[in-house]
């Protein structure tokens, strides 16, 4: 190692390059190819098919992209953390499944009650999650693999052949996915009401702040003395809350619940966080971004339909939407990498 | 030991005026299973001045600087802070304790902006309870500038210089109003420049009232910056002495400080026929015109700071890493660079500095570690038979007299100094001709390391060339028969045992960084 071969001085880019550089981080946001897509997708198949931007085609986008959205701001949480949460979907399932039963049980529960419990229940699972892998020391990935079978086994236990159909539940649970306010479907107003709460708490709060600490580098979060444990079981529980959360909607969205509710979501809440710009190894990433992510996926199947494309090409699509997100991603690393590389080089 | 008359003795002027300790360890235990990692950790650090710790590689100085931070509790001892005694749950508590430290790999969050690696976890609050990122700006530029350098609060840390990032621990600490500063090898990974930028801030520092606490390896930089020096031998407290009345033979005395000859024992061997032969080595900017040669029977040990190349020749020659220009010659034959397995068949055998990440396969069983090597001559029909798999590893864990319950176990349950022995059994059953040991005894605690030593002098007495690598002083003063020392990727010391003595040694490593500045 020579010493006298490194640079002199370090890189410090000219007071004039730094306020540049902050207008063009805007153009480096990590959710800019996400808008960018889901932009391009609604323009082109509007111009192909212009039903699809007629007001009941925006209410059915919206309506069935907000159970996705919810659950991918959850999961961005934990991935965030440098985690991953398989068991999203049957916790959904059980939450749904739960609901109806509640109704059937006590069909004179305020609704709002019913959400309480629903959420409670989410959270509960979550926190199993999160003391299993806090506690136990095993990676989330299996942890979660292991409760998505047993969650998923205690609902087909419990349900049986039962599902509950549109008529076992109150009227006014229903409607609040028929219902709109300005326009909007009142399930999808909560969702979005989620994001911007959990977004806040992302940026603008301590413990929010540590997620990303924690996942850009666990051995230094636990140097540093951030409570690594204790945040990564909050995000665990927060996640489970909102699985809760969207599996009530569930209820009120869909027409039966049964055993096999939610089977096989997991995957299409990983791939909207992924799409929407956040590191599966933790770090970086928004809920915002997420959101987008999940709305851009739902839009990608209704734009697909809406131009008659084949449904095993939609799935295709998908994956190649995830490859294309990763590429991105890897692509802006390189030439960060490269750039600083230059910068270095310059100093010598 | 002797650390009690050596703490009598330490020269520090009874008649100076009482300063005030900001931090005090004394007789600090810590140990790790049978290993004892530190013996008596002892340091007395007063406000306002700026106190060196040094030692060899292993005399317990890491161990200390974690206890400090409270990433390890000692299993005995004192421990006060400013006069109250404390004890650190951890790294929480030395924090609020006010102690920072900054290690030699600053730990740094790579996805957060550099102002949010300063307050993160305390960052100001504006409306609403929220983080107020304008303030957070202000304050981190406002540290800068205090700082007198120029960094960006508002980009990422991923991809700032060493230097930079030492810089932003330095911030975060005088934003935490850090009483006590910790320096663990701040300098290792610097240039000139920026080891006169951190010292600087340093002084400043130390004139505005807090204690620093220095660890160093480099002599011109402890005598030029530090008040005073605490030595460490063996994880026991040696003295602290006043600078002014030091000078680095007597310091280096102190570090290596026993009979060196008699704790490792070399048997005087047959030297034979080059096996090794390397010239004009050369790699730009990490190791230039390398030239030496390694006789059967031979231990030429190579010497020198950590990053001054030596792993980096070593891997190498063995073929791991490229190289630019030069040769390498092995029983007159030459290799190809970048071809370990060419090595191997022409009887060369590395035993990584790593063991854990380099040298075994930790998960898998004694007997698998040791045939791995094997895996081509056991083979039959591309197909390895665990039979054949034991009966190698049996013949050469009895001879190396590896202590485990069984063949079977992980080696992740061997102490360290068995594991160097699996190593080592994984690449004699090769048959080497010459075997290139990296650290041979690091991490390995004292009892075992003489064991190793011996078994590495028989291997010699076998007729086996070697080539080691250590950075303790002792070990290649007792072991070697020649000493080559590098510096800064050039072999500025050829050394005959005879000639080699650790100011020789320190001196030929060193030079050149002191004049220098």
């Amino acid at each position: 190692m020579s010493l006298d071969s490194k640079s002199a001085a370090p890189a410090h880019p000219a007071p004039g390059h730094q306020r540049r550089s902050a207008l063009g981080s805007v153009l480096k946001l990590r959710e800019l190819p996400v808008i960018l897509a889901l932009v391009i997708l609604v323009t082109v198949t509007a111009a192909l098919n212009p039903l699809f931007l007629s007001e009941q085609g925006i209410k059915d986008l919206l309506l069935n992209a907000t159970i996705l959205m919810i659950l991918a701001v959850g999961q961005t949480l934990v991935i965030i953390t440098r985690n991953i949460d398989l068991s999203v979907g049957s916790i959904l399932g059980l939450v749904a499944f739960g609901t109806g039963s509640v109704f059937v049980a006590a069909p004179n529960l305020p609704i709002i009650a019913v959400f309480g419990i629903g959420i409670l229940f989410g959270a509960v699972l979550g926190a199993v999650n999160g003391l299993l892998i806090t506690v136990a020391k095993v990676p989330a990935l299996v942890i979660t693999l292991g409760t998505l079978y047993i969650f998923r086994g205690i609902n087909n236990a419990w349900a049986g052949g039962t599902q509950y159909f549109a008529g076992d539940r109150p009227e006014a649970f229903g409607n609040l996915s028929v219902d709109t306010i300005l326009g909007f479907p009142v399930i999808t107003l909560i969702a979005v009401v989620v994001v911007a709460i959990v977004a806040v708490y992302m940026l603008g709060t301590r413990p929010g702040r540590d997620l990303y600490a924690i996942g850009s580098d666990p051995e230094a979060a636990r140097l540093f003395g951030i409570p690594v444990t204790r945040r990564v079981l909050m995000a665990f529980v927060v996640n489970g809350a909102l699985a809760g959360l969207a599996g009530v909607l569930y209820a009120s969205r869909f027409n039966s619940v049964g055993a096999t509710t939610g089977s096989g979501l997991e995957l299409d809440v990983v791939a909207a966080a992924v799409v929407g710009g956040v590191a599966i190894f933790g770090g970086s990433g928004t809920v915002v971004g997420a959101a987008i992510g999940a709305l851009l996926l739902t839009t990608i199947t209704s734009a697909l339909t809406a131009l008659r494309v084949d449904k095993f090409w939609q799935q295709a699509i998908v994956g190649i939407l995830i490859l294309a997100a990763v590429v991105i991603d890897r692509i802006a690393g390189v030439r960060a990498a490269r750039k600083l590389r230059i910068a270095e080089a310059r100093n010598v | 030991m002797t650390h009690l008359d050596g703490r009598e003795s330490g020269a520090t002027d009874p008649n100076a005026p009482v300063r005030r300790s900001v931090l005090t360890l004394r007789g600090a235990l810590k140990t790790f299973g049978p290993v004892v990692a530190l013996a008596d950790g002892t340091i007395d650090l007063v406000a306002g001045e700026i106190h060196a710790l040094v030692g060899e590689n292993g005399a317990g100085k890491s161990t200390l600087v974690k206890i400090l931070a409270g990433v390890h509790q000692p299993d005995a001892g004192e421990f006060s802070v400013d006069g109250q005694a404390v004890s650190f749950r951890n790294v929480a508590d030395s924090k609020a304790a006010g102690i920072s430290v900054i290690y030699q790999e600053p730990t740094l969050f790579p996805d957060l902006t550099v102002a949010e690696n300063i307050f993160i976890g305390r960052q100001p609050k504006g409306r609403f309870g929220l983080i107020s990122r304008a303030e957070m700006r202000r304050r981190a530029k406002d540290l800068f500038d205090q700082l007198g350098v120029p960094i960006d609060p508002d980009r990422v840390a991923e991809g700032l210089s060493i230097a930079d990032q030492q810089i932003i621990e330095i911030a975060k600490a005088i934003s935490l109003d850090a009483r006590v500063l910790v320096m663990d090898e701040p300098t290792a990974a610097l240039s000139g420049v920026e080891v006169e930028r951190l010292f600087a801030v340093a002084r400043r520092l130390r004139d505005a009232g807090s204690g620093i606490l220095f660890i160093s390896h480099r002599f011109d930089e402890v005598f030029g910056l530090c008040d005073r020096i605490t030595v460490m031998r063996d994880g026991t407290y040696i003295a602290t002495h006043e600078t002014p009345a030091m000078t680095v033979e007597a310091i280096v005395r102190e570090m290596v400080g026993r009979d060196i000859d008699a704790l490792f024992p070399k048997s005087e061997t047959e030297r034979g026929d080059v096996v090794l032969r390397v010239s004009g080595l050369t790699r730009p900017g990490v190791f230039h015109d390398i030239d030496f040669e390694v006789r059967a029977g031979e231990i030429v040990a190579l010497s020198g700071l950590v990053g001054a190349g030596r792993t980096e020749v070593a891997r190498a020659v063995f073929g791991i890493d490229r190289y630019e220009s030069g040769t390498v010659e092995m029983l007159g034959q030459k290799l190809r660079s970048k071809d370990p397995r060419a090595s191997i068949d022409a009887g060369i055998g590395f035993v990584p500095e790593d063991r854990r990440k380099q040298g075994l396969v930790m998960e898998l069983s004694v007997e698998r570690n040791a045939a791995l090597t094997l895996r081509h001559s056991l083979a039959k029909f591309g197909l390895i038979s665990t039979r054949a798999e034991r009966e190698a590893a049996e013949t050469w864990g009895k001879r190396l007299q590896v202590k485990s319950s069984s063949p079977e176990h992980p080696v992740s349950t061997l102490s360290g100094g068995n594991q160097q022995k699996v190593v080592l059994a994984k690449w004699l059953a090769t048959d080497p001709k010459l075997l290139i040991i990296d650290e041979p005894t690091r991490g390995i605690d004292v009892g075992t390391k003489s064991e190793v030593h011996r078994l590495i002098s028989e291997l010699a007495g076998r007729g086996i060339a070697i080539l080691m690598i250590s950075s303790e002083l002792p070990e290649v003063l007792g072991m070697a028969d020649r000493v080559l020392v590098m510096r800064e990727g050039r072999i500025t010391g050829r050394l005959d045992r005879s000639e080699a003595t650790a100011e020789t040694v320190m001196h030929a490593a060193t030079a050149a960084l002191e004049s220098s500045r």
